[in-house]
């Protein structure tokens, strides 16, 4: 009686049979990729703001220091973001009546809060302190990025727990002297001298290293 | 901890105005906006009443209604737990900065809460803006750091959602400024007639400026009457002490100086005026010392079995009818002058040995013993037990009592005073009647007709925290600002003032009394905050500037100097004739406040509904409590329905056996079959005021009790239906979970509670793990190793340090429903075995938290490694990773794992939303929880002291169920240290772990129960399993 | 070709089948009719109003299933009896249940094949597909149990964002390994061995769509020597490699118990208990499922009484295990003198669930017992009535481990009681009803027995049988063809 099939089939059954192997390998590499990607993560987007507020002006050609907006980070779990008359002590005498800081003086009129689009953010399990990593020696560039070169800010890290946990587990990698804390250039000359001064502030500023990876550093 | 001092209104307002912290803002914007939550905030009535029947309806009610908050500050829900998956989120700033509030950290505040008028301080946590947790306030007198259940749970009853909202005129909405008009209206025409128609009706009021006010009131209107009414207040010892001494006087007692203490129907330990000192005074007598002797004795002697009967080294169950003639007897023995001959009584006759004994005892500690009488014995009783401690020179210096100018604004017998307005109502005399608070039409005796004569008075106003029973009897109804939210003060047990501040705007615009008052006088817009001033003014002490003196009070809790007056008075001679003790057929019945929704002020406080009452561990209902044989007599079993008939009056009452529980007496609970409360209280148990009546307000005769044939399921924490009632208690004594020895065996055997332990816990080293603390990493100081010690012989079981819990830790309220399936949500329970005879058998307490184990078993089990060891010994429980197999609880021998079987947080309802810890992950549906030793507030500890560059010192660090227990016998802290409270305790030989014997190595572990038992009484055994 | 030209040698059709039990085929047999009678079941397919009344009951119940499970996840596992502490109850007990039942099928496939049983071969084929239904309705359970079951992938290791392992001590993430590698193996077993008889149903399928569907299944088989020789090869590495597993899984499962501290559960004696428990509850199913089979489809000379006999005699022995399992375990909860053993077992005795105890004992132990009669052995009504004794008696047994385990365990005060509730049920019937809907169709898409085998089993009965049947004795793979060209 007549084949069913063309002989020619055998040859497509076995090549995809054997090629099913590999697209399974390879869709788990796709997978493993995509979720590390900025698409999923987030990074590098310039997030739209109901003002636009350039750090780099601010930072950079101003050399305002990050404390004088974000006066609680060294003391809070949250770094703090400037209430309105913060922006008006400057903006109250110049550039009194540019359209763009229009939003500013209306939340000051209206006494209405500013609303700000959140930029880095931390799921709500995972309990962040601000005021602790600055004591310990981790610089705002280290998670935030060169802020100082962004007009508009966006996230430069993924913040997923792998890459917390990446500092956590060798932060020697990572942290930096005090007083260079908030210094955007700042940077180790090399990745020896980096990993020197790293053992040392792990030393000066206690450091628990096999603490910090415990649940409990982050999960309440 | 810190404090901040002085009020900051903009901080406060935060709490509306969505200019929040972290976690936070994201909600409170949607709160802003929804229009269901401004509907919410608008809306008369809350709607789908019909739900609130049924508890689980209730909760899907919870869980439906409101603005849809429903993530806020819940990670745990978003599937997934990566950043990519949160909704977006705003950041609010503010326009205006106000000082002192940094976003991120917590403030605390001094303030007090008062209940029947009395004060008790509490520093309050605030985050931007919100209270999430009340903590004793060392400083105050009345609560020297702890704090109780129902102080605590007040601050669920500040968001509470069914709180009145508006002023509403014949129960339709209305305003505030409507409301005054009419008033001053009514007004104009009193002053007219010299206020003869004007009565006031206020609950007791101790606070000063109120006290101005309505005096102020008073003068401007003479003819005026000032009426007042609590029902569940000590009426009894004002009347007694009154008949003692001739005059008005208020008492303080100092247990901590007494080796002997005889409790007649006295729950002093966890009930009625100045409980947390006195526990801390009986707490620290608890310890037997270094020469293992310096115990105090407790004696009881109750009907029903209470906290401090479950305490006592020996209890004695007399109906309450008998303790008069008992206290008489014994009051002759100990030679008090002038006593008639005691009213015969057979079962105090039998008592004669207890009796001869106590007497010595008593006699043997002049000057060092005490006799507390409860608030439901009459007068009579009371004054024997002033002559007593008199004759017994306990009144003398440093003495256990001593006697002070009282403490209320105005004594006077309330019963009286709230018969004589209904009096004055019937017969239409009254014109305007003001209710400040209170809720009479509900709590009001049987035989005082107060709804009825209350309807004859044209314009009667209503100020209260809920649309209650009253409200819907007054024309006018005016939502009061919650103690929390408005400006006050308030006296202590002493007398000390504390200065109330409020902690946030009020949530629902309501108006405290002070306002109120000050409306009525004319004073319109006068915020409370200058009419308290204005009281304190004139009181600066000299040479003090009144802004600093005001400041220092506020920031202290407590103003200076303000403790009453002690008086020096001796008891008359002649106490004048025994009253007439009745005695009738039937059973007698003993009327109790609840000891959780107490008069019915807390029905509708879900934390306090679900806290399981301490002893009977009975939840969501009251029920009638009888003892065993009892109820073996009637045939009943818990749940079985039975009429109560009293008086001619009936309710219809489920039984609940209560060993211990005196023999022809039967307990009711006031608080419950309320039939206008919110949708937690609504449908809960039945009306012991409908039976109750102001001439017997302690007890009575000649009740009769019918089986009706209906059960209804009682939802008590601990079994009873299925289990033998001692099976538990001997087996867990006969399994040396609870270990229990005399004093005097405990000078015998030193380690008593290591006796015959089965298979000796493996020493270090003798097991194939390290035996060791998490061996210490080079380079970095060594790693806290936290634990906790719980000293068994100090604990009542008054289950504060449950709800302090519960509300640090964000425990989510489950409903009636729930708890009958055993899935109450606590992370610290108490529990409770009974020993011996069911007549009266001797009660252990054991709080049963978290262990912590070093070997945790469920930390092998879990598939995910949600649940893990931290290097400081830490069982750490991480939700987000959680999948909820559940097989880390089936692996807990101690069963301290809960189970979010459905969505048990309530994530809708705004208001409670706001009552959240912010530290605490709120959980969801499908997740195990349990304690974490308050790790939210180790972190914070270990910021505080690292960011100085330091280390937790002890003591800085206290958990919530610590720094509530009011007897002090939770410690907790770092056990590697030598040098702290606790590692000492755990080198105690009385320190032992729960089922130690399975390697657990648990980090929580127990002080053995020490008892003083009187060997005249108890003759004493060697200690076998365990002790006794 | 029309079967009923063919001569129906013995088969008289009533439940008897051949009395004597001595055949595993009856008399008079040949490949092609053994070829027409089996094939014909799935491609003439004869109205069976048999099949049709079980096929609408069955999907009756997998709509209560569905009906449960959306439920479960729309409010959580609340809607389940559990509590504290009995925080496992029907779920774990339905999902150790099924995994025991999927047992008997690779059991008999497998190392009967090994051993050379040839009466395996005409029940292998449907007890295989039992085993993979029953592991289908095993898995639900474990899934479904979970509090947050979309995150049921965190339980296998897979590269995340998270960095997180599973935890590799947890019994559980072994489960998922062991029921997974077995439920796979057992699916190529099955797969590899309905080759060849799907060639033939592509040769003989009229219909176009079943042809094609047939032929890509059948992997071009064209039952050449180099086939055979293959799937030879291929049919014994399987079951060498299927066998471990048979012992493997259930010990793994077992270890969710005895892995714990708890009292009743941590015990030594499980691996092995569970695995002759497993094995005994899996012939009762088969039992359960081939005596209403054979009647159903008149195959009571492929299923003859001695394959009966011969299940009835493994449900014997594995009974009689297991009667020594709980014998020990009540032996060591005295002889071990701990307290919370001791406890433990006479709570099961006595405490609120002691009817349980007492008749999982009656259904496993007592009942068996008259599998010592021959007469018994040889009556269908008693043994499939004995089969569903065993049945519930199994289920009984996980419940009595899970429940009366957890409900008093070291703590008095937190002790406390299970009550099921309408969606324990609800799940547990809809479970039952998934199983028989996917073997329903099997049975009417697949030969429910080895075609090929059953060749084999003509050949080499050939002479016992009294010898006559076909002409010419081939191999099978000339049987094969024989056929293929025949048709």
């Amino acid at each position: 009686m007549a084949q069913v099939f063309h002989p020619s089939m055998n040859t497509f059954a076995r090549v995809t049979i054997f090629g099913a192997v590999f697209f399974a390998v390879g869709l788990l590499g796709v997978v493993y990729a995509v979720f590390r990607s900025p698409y999923m993560t987030g990074q590098y987007v310039a997030v739209d703001q109901p003002i636009q507020f350039s750090h780099e002006h601010h930072v950079n050609a101003l050399g305002l220091d990050c404390r004088y907006c974000h006066t609680s980070v060294e003391t809070s779990s949250f770094a703090g973001i400037p209430p309105t008359e913060t922006c008006m002590t400057c903006h109250s005498q110049i550039w009194r009546d540019s359209a763009m800081l229009a939003p500013v003086r209306e939340s000051l009129a209206k006494n209405e809060p500013i609303r700000w689009n959140r930029v880095h953010d931390v799921p709500d399990y995972a309990y962040f302190n601000h005021s602790i990593h600055v004591a310990k020696g981790v610089g705002c560039a280290s998670c935030h990025g060169r802020v100082d070169q962004m007009p508009l800010i966006w996230k430069d890290q993924p913040l997923t727990m792998e890459w917390c946990l990446g500092c956590h587990r060798e932060p020697e990698k990572h942290l930096r002297p005090r007083e260079e804390i908030f210094n955007m250039k700042w940077a180790a000359a090399s990745e020896r001298e980096q990993l020197e001064l790293g053992r040392k502030l792990v030393e000066k500023n206690h450091v628990p290293v096999h603490r910090l990876s415990d649940c409990s550093t982050c999960h309440r | 901890m810190r404090k901040t001092s002085g009020p900051d209104f903009s901080a406060l307002r935060a709490g509306l105005d969505g200019q929040t912290g972290p976690r936070f803002w994201r909600s409170l914007e949607e709160l802003a906006e929804t229009d269901e939550f401004t509907h919410y905030l608008h809306r008369e009535f809350p709607e789908a009443a019909s739900e609130w029947a049924d508890p689980t309806g209730r909760r899907n009610f919870l869980r439906l209604m409101g603005a849809s908050l429903a993530l806020a500050g819940v990670g745990v829900t978003a599937p997934g737990c990566d950043v990519y998956n949160d909704p977006p989120e705003k950041i609010l700033p503010y326009v205006r900065q106000p000082e002192n509030i940094v976003l991120g950290k917590a403030l605390h505040y001094a303030t007090a809460v008062s209940l029947g008028g009395v004060g008790t301080g509490v520093v309050a946590e605030t985050h931007e803006g919100r209270p999430t947790m009340l903590e004793g306030n060392p400083k105050h007198p009345d609560s020297l750091g702890a704090i109780d259940a129902l102080t605590q749970a007040s601050l669920l009853g500040l968001y509470d959602p069914d709180r009145s909202q508006v002023v509403a005129k014949a129960r339709a909405i209305s305003t505030y400024d409507s409301f005054l008009g009419a008033t001053l209206g009514v007004m104009d025409a009193q002053r007219a007639k010299k206020g003869a128609g004007l009565r006031l009706l206020t609950p007791s009021i101790t606070s000063p400026t109120l006290a101005r006010q309505i005096r102020a009131l008073l003068a401007e209107f003479p003819d005026a009457k000032w009426h007042q009414y609590e029902p569940a207040a000590p009426h009894a010892a004002r009347a007694g002490l009154k008949l003692a001494f001739g005059r008005d006087v208020s008492v303080r007692h100092r247990v901590r100086n007494a080796n002997v203490i005889l409790a007649l129907d006295a729950d002093f330990l966890a009930n009625g005026v100045g409980r947390l000192a006195d526990a801390r005074g009986y707490g620290i007598r608890r310890d037997p010392g270094p020469d293992k002797n310096g115990m105090n004795r407790l004696y009881a002697v109750e009907p029903t079995l209470t906290v401090t009967g479950s305490s006592a080294d020996h209890r004695l169950p007399l109906k309450a009818a008998d303790v008069l003639p008992f206290a008489l007897t014994l009051a002759r023995k100990l030679g008090v002058s002038g006593l008639p001959e005691p009213p015969a009584s057979t079962a105090v006759a039998a008592q004669a040995r207890f009796i001869e004994a106590l007497a010595k005892d008593l006699q043997a500690h002049k000057g060092k013993s005490l006799v507390l009488v409860g608030a439901n014995q009459p007068p009579y009783v009371h004054a024997l037990g002033a002559a007593i401690n008199h004759a017994l020179g306990n009144d003398g210096p440093d003495g256990t009592v001593e006697y002070a100018e009282p403490i209320e604004a105005e004594p006077v017998d309330h019963f009286a005073s709230l018969a004589d307005l209904c009096k004055a109502m019937a017969a239409g005399k009254v014109d305007v009647l003001f209710v400040l608070g209170g809720n009479p039409a509900y709590t009001a005796p049987a035989d005082v007709a107060f709804a009825e004569s209350v309807k004859k008075v044209p314009f009667k106003v209503h100020l209260g925290l809920y649309e209650d029973e009253t409200a819907a009897l007054c024309d006018w109804h005016v939502a009061e600002a919650h103690e929390l939210e408005a400006w006050g003060d308030v006296r202590g047990r002493d007398g000390t003032v504390t200065i109330q501040q409020p902690l946030i705007a009020p949530l629902y615009g309501g108006v405290s009394a002070i306002e109120l008052i000050s409306g009525v006088l004319g004073h319109p817009g006068r915020e409370g905050y200058e009419t308290v001033r204005e009281t304190w003014r004139d009181k600066t002490p000299k040479g003090q500037d009144f802004e600093t003196f005001w400041r220092t009070s506020i920031h202290d809790g407590v103003v200076a100097g303000t403790a009453a007056a002690v008086v020096k008075v001796e008891p008359k001679a002649d106490l004048g004739p025994v009253p007439a003790v009745e005695t009738g057929e039937g059973f007698e019945l003993v009327f109790r406040p609840d000891p959780t929704v107490w008069d019915g002020r807390y029905t509708n406080n879900g934390w306090l509904q679900e806290l399981p009452k301490p002893v009977t561990k009975l939840t969501w209902d009251n029920a009638a409590f009888m003892s065993l044989a009892t109820a073996e007599r009637l045939g009943a079993v818990d749940g079985d329905v039975f009429e109560v008939a009293y008086k001619g009056r009936k309710v219809e009452a489920p039984v609940m056996v209560l060993p211990g529980h005196a023999e022809g007496s039967i307990t009711v609970h006031f608080g419950y079959g309320r039939s206008r409360t919110g949708r937690v209280g609504s449908g809960t148990g039945f009306n012991a005021f409908a039976l109750w009546t102001s001439d017997a307000p302690g007890f009575g005769p000649g009740a009769s009790v019918r089986k009706t044939g209906a059960t209804v399921r009682l939802a008590s924490t601990q079994e009873h239906r299925n289990v033998d009632w001692n099976l538990p208690g001997n087996t867990a004594k006969e399994r040396g979970i609870v270990r229990v020895a005399t004093q005097a065996e405990y000078r015998e055997h030193p380690d008593f509670a290591h006796h015959g332990e089965h298979g000796h816990e493996p020493k270090k080293g003798d097991t194939l793990y390290n035996a060791d603390f998490p061996p210490p990493t080079p380079g970095s100081e060594p790693d806290y190793q936290w634990g906790m010690v719980i000293n068994l012989s100090a604990c009542t079981g008054c289950e504060a340090c449950v709800l302090a819990c519960q509300a640090e830790n964000n425990i989510p309220v489950v409903g009636k429903a729930q708890v009958l399936n055993s899935r109450e949500m606590h992370w610290l329970e108490i529990d409770r075995y009974y020993e011996g005879d069911p007549a009266n058998p001797s009660v252990h307490h054991q709080p049963r938290l978290c262990m912590h184990c070093e070997k945790a078993p469920c930390e092998v089990v879990c598939p995910v490694a949600a649940t893990a060891h931290d290097h400081e010994g830490l069982n750490v429980m991480i939700y987000n990773r959680c999948v909820g197999t559940r097989y880390c609880s089936n692996n807990c021998p101690y069963k301290v794992r809960h189970f979010n079987f459905l969505q048990f947080a309530d994530l809708r309802t705004p208001s409670l939303a706001l009552v959240n810890n912010p530290d605490v992950t709120v959980r969801t549906r499908g997740v195990m929880e349990k304690c974490t030793y308050c790790t939210q507030r180790i972190s914070q500890a270990r910021y505080a002291a690292e960011i100085k560059g330091g280390r937790i010192a002890d003591g800085d660090l206290v958990t919530a169920c610590q720094s509530a227990c009011p007897t002090r016998a939770i410690v907790f802290g770092d056990i590697a240290d030598e040098s702290t409270a606790v590692a000492k305790l755990k080198a105690d030989e009385r320190n032992y772990g729960m089922l130690a014997e399975l390697n657990t190595r648990p980090r929580t572990s127990y002080l053995a129960k020490l008892r003083n038992p009187n060997p005249e009484i108890e003759t004493q055994t060697e200690p076998t399993h365990h002790g006794v | 070709m029309a079967s009923e030209s063919l001569p129906r040698p013995g088969g008289r059709g009533d439940g008897e089948g051949h009395g004597d039990g001595r055949h595993v085929l009856a008399p008079g047999h040949t490949f092609a009719t053994v070829t027409d009678k089996i094939s014909a079941l799935v491609l003439t397919r004869p109205f069976n109003w048999r099949w049709f009344a079980g096929f609408s009951a069955s999907i009756a119940l997998v709509m209560l299933l569905s009906m449960t499970v959306v439920n479960l996840l729309t409010f959580g596992p609340g809607v389940w009896g559990l509590d504290s502490p009995v925080m496992w109850a029907w779920d774990i007990t339905n999902f150790v249940w099924w995994i025991g039942i999927g047992h008997a099928g690779t059991l008999i496939s497998a190392i009967l094949l090994l051993l050379k049983q040839e009466w395996r071969t005409s029940i292998n084929r449907f007890a295989e597909a039992m085993t993979l239904f029953a592991v289908a309705c095993a898995g639900l359970f474990p899934l479904l149990h979970m509090g947050r079951p979309w995150f049921f992938y965190w339980l296998t290791p897979y590269p995340n964002t998270m960095a997180m392992w599973p935890q590799w001590r947890s019994p559980l993430v072994w489960d998922v390994f062991a029921v997974s590698t077995y439920g796979t193996v057992s699916l190529l077993f099955w797969y590899v061995g309905l080759i060849p008889d799907l060639a033939t149903l592509r040769d003989r399928a009229q219909n176009k769509l079943a042809r094609i569907i047939y032929a890509v299944l059948a992997l071009g088989w064209r039952g050449s020597a180099i086939h055979w020789h293959r799937y030879r090869t291929a049919y014994l590495l399987l079951a060498g490699l299927a066998t471990p597993l048979v012992v493997s899984v259930h010990t793994v499962v077992s270890l969710d118990f005895s892995g714990g501290i708890e009292p009743g559960w941590h015990s030594t004696i499980f691996p092995p208990y569970f695995v002759a428990g497993a094995i005994y509850s899996g012939f009762a199913m088969v039992m359960t499922l081939a005596i209403p089979l054979r009647k159903a489809f008149e195959l009571q000379d492929m299923i003859t009484m001695k394959h009966l006999d011969n299940m009835a005699k493994v449900m014997l022995t594995t009974g009689l295990l297991v009667t020594y399992g709980y014998g020990m375990e009540a032996f060591f909860s005295y002889y071990s003198a701990n307290t919370y053993e001791g406890f433990l077992q006479h709570n099961r005795m006595t405490g609120p669930y002691w009817h349980t105890y007492y008749l999982l004992i009656l259904c496993n132990c007592i009942t068996i017992q008259f599998l010592w009669l021959p007469a018994v052995r040889r009556n269908v009504y008693m043994l499939f009535a004995i089969s569903i004794v065993v049945n519930i008696g199994m289920w009984l047994e996980r419940y009595v481990i899970i429940v009366t385990s957890l409900h008093r365990d070291f703590v008095p005060a937190a002790w406390g009681m299970f009550r099921a509730t309408f969606w324990d049920y609800g799940m547990y019937w809809g479970s039952i009803g998934l199983f028989f809907f996917l073997l329903f169709i099997f049975i009417r898409v697949l030969p429910v027995i080895s075609i090929a085998e059953m060749r084999e089993l003509v050949h080499e009965t050939a002479g016992r049988n009294g010898g006559h049947g076909h002409g010419h004795v081939a191999g099978p793979e000339g049987a094969s063809s024989s056929v293929t060209t025949g048709a």
